[in-house]
């Protein structure tokens, strides 16, 4: 726990301060993390998102018609991914995907000496390493989100149009009068928070393995369990922040 | 032997404990600046615990460690990292950044820390690759080279930025006779030619014998001879004479008993991962 205040201080450090005192982070490691952590992971958020969007109607449609009432099925899709499905399920993808091969990758650095090596030649692990990753994530888990929402409400349209009695211009009509841009931002939001916990949690298993191989895998598990279950507690608390106090 | 020169390390008193066992025990010495310093020892007798402590690593329990006349025991990340500019440091594995590629890997630190134009940094790379006989290498991972070629590499980019002072982690171990030959060669030219002052933690006793401009031997935590290679190569002390002569038999235990060896690590202890002392930032 110590040590993971200390990432987090050592990298707001990094981020906010240093880059005024002259060590400005690079560029280029960021965009291949950004490649690494979100682009590669697109195919798998799509399909996830798209089983969701399909489910969620057919869900839907399940218990609205029995009411008359499938006219509202678009609204229950849509508000359901912008809000919870969305944010929530898509960092599920990124810390089993991203998030384990981050605390792999680094917890392998640490057994082989590599972050040893760095610290030796006055390069600072946070700032080589912690940084570009952080940056990477906290852009590519909001923008996976996005994507996902996109696709999961294709997925949602996929089923009114081919199996009940919906065309595709009620369904986008109706989807999109019924979200307000609270709902997208709530989300957006949820997932910035996520991207936080998910790397952090991840680059701090990383940097803290001992024990050889078999640590690697222990913290790489560790890390995972960590960082789902953070990430679903933080879910609740933001929730119950956003739609249950007011 | 240069003893009139400026002091490049002081080690004071030095000690450190994990649990009751004192790995170091009160150690000191001095380096000047040109020497070659070779610190010999059995297995886990502190040696590379004590090149940790000179780096900055790892903190001592006690006592004080100087490099180029700053104290670095008490220095923080920020201040220690300036006075690392100034030394290379060679590991036993050569600890390569497995994503960068060998030629990356010696170009990090001109990279990291000067403002060198990339043709300069590649000039640089090519030049110091040559010195340790891989030329060409540069485009190759480490994990398509042997374990000897990445020590080379290391020790390359260990000497990146022309350092004042190199430490070694048993720089030759895993090489063959040629190489070994090549190795010590540029690091005795180096410490001719530049100036550069050099600290090799050594099993090789052909290889210490020729690079060294005095030796330390260590055991049970302190200093148990040091001197010239004439001096420790003559030396009356029974311990020196069969470790040199490299002899089963002698006033050296063989083993740590398991007691021993389980103050000894520090981490978990783990029957069959072997003895081989295993080095982490923190301590209990």
């Amino acid at each position: 726990m110590k040590n993971y205040l200390q990432l987090n201080l050592s990298l707001l450090y990094w981020i906010l301060i240093a880059p005024f005192s002259g060590q400005f982070f690079k560029i280029a490691p960021i965009f291949r993390q950004m490649v690494f952590i979100g682009v590669r992971a697109a195919p798998m958020v799509a399909l996830t998102a798209f089983s969701v969007g399909v489910t969620l109607a057919m869900q839907a449609a399940h218990s609205l018609q029995s009411l008359g009432a499938e006219m509202y099925i678009p609204d229950l899709v849509m508000i359901t991914l912008l809000r919870e499905m969305g944010p929530v399920l898509i960092a599920v993808i990124v810390i089993g995907r991203s998030g384990s091969a981050v605390a792999a990758e680094l917890g392998t650095m640490k057994v082989s000496e590599e972050i040893e090596a760095l610290e030796v030649m006055a390069i600072n692990p946070v700032q080589y390493l912690v940084v570009p990753r952080f940056l990477a994530m906290l852009v590519m888990l909001p923008a996976l989100t996005i994507f996902g929402n996109y696709i999961g409400i294709l997925g949602g349209w996929a089923v009114c149009r081919f199996a009940l009695d919906f065309n595709t211009a009620g369904y986008v009509m109706r989807a999109l009068e019924s979200a307000d841009t609270w709902d997208l931002y709530s989300g957006m939001i949820k997932s910035v928070v996520f991207a936080w916990i998910v790397i952090t949690i991840a680059c701090n298993a990383g940097l803290n393995v001992e024990g050889g191989a078999e640590g690697v895998g222990q913290s790489t598990t560790a890390s995972v369990v960590q960082a789902l279950l953070a990430m679903l507690v933080t879910n609740a608390v933001l929730t119950g922040i956003f739609f249950f106090s007011a | 032997m240069n003893a009139n020169g400026e002091t490049i390390i002081e080690v004071e008193h030095l000690v450190r404990r994990f649990g009751d066992r004192a790995v170091l025990d009160g150690i000191s010495f001095n380096v000047h600046r040109g020497e070659t310093l070779v610190i010999m020892g059995g297995s886990g007798c502190g040696k590379s615990t004590l090149l940790r402590h000179m780096i900055g690593s790892m903190k001592p329990t006690s006592g004080s460690v100087k490099l180029f006349g700053e104290e670095v025991t008490g220095m923080t990340e920020r201040e220690i990292e300036r006075v690392r500019l100034r030394f290379g440091m060679l590991f036993q594995s050569g600890a390569l950044l497995a994503s960068l590629t060998v030629g990356e890997n010696v170009a990090l630190p001109l990279v990291q820390h000067t403002d060198k134009s990339p043709d300069e940094i590649e000039q640089i790379v090519k030049q110091k690759l040559e010195m340790v006989g891989l030329t060409g290498f540069e485009d190759l991972k480490p994990d398509e080279i042997s374990g000897g070629m990445k020590k080379r590499v290391g020790l390359a980019r260990a000497l990146a930025l022309d350092p004042e002072l190199l430490f070694s982690d048993e720089p030759t171990s895993g090489l063959d006779p040629i190489m070994t030959a090549v190795v010590d060669e540029l690091t005795l030219n180096l410490t001719k030619g530049s100036h550069m002052t050099a600290v090799v933690v050594s099993h090789d006793m052909t290889s210490a014998f020729r690079i060294a401009t005095r030796m330390i031997m260590l055991g049970h935590g302190s200093i148990v001879a040091q001197g010239t290679p004439d001096e420790i190569r003559n030396s009356s002390n029974p311990e020196v004479q069969q470790f040199i002569h490299g002899k089963a038999d002698g006033p050296i235990p063989l083993n740590l008993s398991q007691e021993e060896h389980k103050d000894h690590q520090h981490v978990r202890p783990r029957p069959f991962f072997g003895a081989r002392f295993r080095f982490h930032h923190k301590h209990p």
